[in-house]
């Protein structure tokens, strides 16, 4: 079913998208005087755009570094064979299916598909990498990055909020 | 030598800001919400900051030509057009100010004098009434009135023009009530000013800030153009309230004799801020509408939360602000704003700031995080209960 055209393009379920997207823990009643729509509304609204996987999730953001885990993310720039009729779509599938994977791309440019894996250990990577990454028969080759700090993600930036330093009472 | 005699008379007759003892309580409370601010609490989009440290970057630290770049007036020049639909040259219909403030001084600088009557209708911002004295002219006050949802009627603005009015102030989209006036309004105060000789200063700093259609200039209406100063500036629209830059667009002769005094005190408006504002009119449209939509949500909260603690609320279009009526309270606003800091430590202002006609409503902005206003939203709420005469 292709929903991307029309449906969904109005300012209300595009405002509810941009709430959502922003800070998911909005309640359907807050949202309602938000956008001046009865609670049924806003209901209904969100209720289909889950059913249509529009809002496909809702997950918190969250700063493992300053969590006692240990995890090492991997950026791996992969070059494949296309498969006759399928595309890149089967052989991404054939990576993305990993629980380690944490995004896949198709991308434009000097190699196929951007893989970010996940892995509590740098040899973890190494072994998903060697075992089973580069074995995958369209798989040309790879060429892996480990991540060092993270800065921001989805929209988020990982420091110290700014404090409002505003003055109090401005007339 | 007695310094207080030294003092200027114009400048005794206006006292000091009521508003100081606020600073000195909250300094000493933890965990207020302040919604006591008139400025956003968006930071300057990114790309305008940028352009300000590029700026710097390059060297751009010297003076710029006294009514600014040529550059960015054309970039006012076009983005007035485009907005409002009015058009002014870039050549001598404008001035580059620092903050709209500035542009409001010049303009009762260059307009009025001793003798001469300016009509300012109140509530509103807090510096017209100080800058009319300070020339000598004689500050005519409309107390606007919550059933006109505190617009500017033709009835009331005639009642008050005499042989010496020289300015009419017109302070729409309005702090501290959030009212506008729409084109049918305008057109009735425009039909009223059609054979007299008044220059209408009108404060559009908020004109991005409207939450019901784009907001119309009395510049734009027919034979309004030339007996207009139109005053607007950065600090709202982009978040820009640090860098202090304004303009004011209107008649050669008047921007000229404003382009005077500007050259003399204060030479020209700060470099850097000038090179960003150009970054912002380039290229600042979408984080504006960004920001814009985030104002309106919250504006529904906030006036969605007053009037559910049973305080009278009309629905303001413009600005960020809210000035919901609190009488049912049963205590007038310096006290409602005390108590409510004290024991829910929630910071409004009270309306009487702006104007004696305040009285009974306080002000307070939705430029605050989604999260900062459902809270404080409660906390009113439970105020309410605490002490609201009527239902709840």
């Amino acid at each position: 079913m292709d929903t991307k055209n029309g449906d969904f393009n109005d300012d209300f379920t595009q405002e509810i998208l941009e709430i959502l997207e922003n800070n998911s823990k909005y309640t359907e009643e807050q949202i309602a005087i938000m956008l001046n729509r009865s609670v049924d509304e806003v209901r209904a609204a969100i209720k289909t755009l889950e059913e249509n996987n529009i809002i496909a999730g809702y997950k918190a953001v969250i700063n493992w570094e300053k969590m006692p885990r240990e995890a090492v993310t991997a950026l791996i720039e992969v070059k494949v064979t296309p498969q006759r009729g399928r595309g890149f779509d089967k052989v991404a599938e054939r990576i993305y299916r990993y629980p380690e994977v944490k995004a896949c791309y198709l991308m434009s440019g000097g190699f196929d598909l951007t893989v970010i894996v996940e892995c509590k250990t740098l040899k973890e990577v190494a072994f998903f990498v060697a075992e089973k990454l580069a074995p995958i028969e369209s798989v040309v080759s790879t060429s892996t990055h480990f991540v060092l700090k993270i800065y921001k993600e989805n929209g988020t930036v990982f420091e110290k909020k700014e404090e409002d330093s505003r003055e109090a009472v401005v007339l | 030598m007695n310094m207080a005699a030294m003092i200027s008379p114009l400048v005794k007759s206006v006292p000091p800001s009521g508003i100081r003892k606020y600073f000195d309580l909250i300094n000493e409370m933890e965990n207020v919400i302040s919604l006591g601010v008139g400025e956003p609490d968006f930071v300057t989009p990114w790309n305008i900051r940028e352009s300000g440290i590029y700026s710097l970057e390059k060297g751009h630290t010297h003076y710029t030509p006294n009514s600014g770049y040529f550059e960015l007036r054309k970039e006012i020049s076009n983005y007035i057009h485009r907005r409002f639909g009015i058009e002014y040259s870039p050549e001598n219909e404008i001035l580059v100010t620092v903050g709209g403030s500035e542009a409001i001084d010049l303009a009762l600088r260059a307009i009025a004098g001793r003798g001469d009557e300016v009509i300012i209708p109140e509530p509103s911002f807090v510096a017209y009434k100080p800058c009319a004295i300070f020339t000598g002219a004689t500050p005519v006050i409309i107390e606007l009135r919550a059933e006109d949802q505190f617009r500017l009627t033709p009835g009331l603005l005639e009642k008050f023009i005499t042989p010496n009015t020289k300015a009419l102030v017109l302070p729409y989209p309005n702090n501290p009530t959030g009212a506008i006036m729409k084109k049918e309004d305008l057109l009735k105060i425009a039909e009223i000013l059609k054979n007299k000789d008044i220059i209408v200063i009108s404060d559009e700093i908020y004109a991005e800030l409207t939450y019901d259609g784009e907001h119309v200039s009395i510049a734009s209406l027919p034979g309004m153009k030339e007996k207009t100063v139109l005053i607007n500036g950065f600090s709202k629209a982009f978040a820009m309230t640090g860098w202090r830059l304004g303009y004011a667009c209107g008649h050669p002769e008047l921007i000229g004799a404003m382009f005077k005094i500007h050259q003399y005190a204060i030479m020209c408006s700060p470099t850097m801020a000038q090179r960003a504002a150009i970054e912002a009119l380039q290229n600042g449209d979408n984080e504006v509408k960004a920001m814009v939509r985030e104002y309106n949500r919250r504006r529904r909260v906030m006036v969605d939360g007053f009037r559910k603690a049973g305080y009278d609320c009309f629905e303001p279009l413009g600005a960020f602000y809210v000035f919901p009526d609190i009488r049912n309270s049963g205590m007038n606003s310096e006290d409602f704003c005390e108590k409510l800091l004290f024991e829910e430590r929630v910071l409004v202002v009270p309306g009487t700031a702006f104007g004696q006609c305040g009285e009974g409503f306080v002000r307070a902005t939705y430029a605050n995080s989604m999260e900062n206003i459902i809270e404080a939203v409660k906390r009113i709420q439970r105020f309410a209960a605490k002490y609201n005469r009527t239902g709840f």
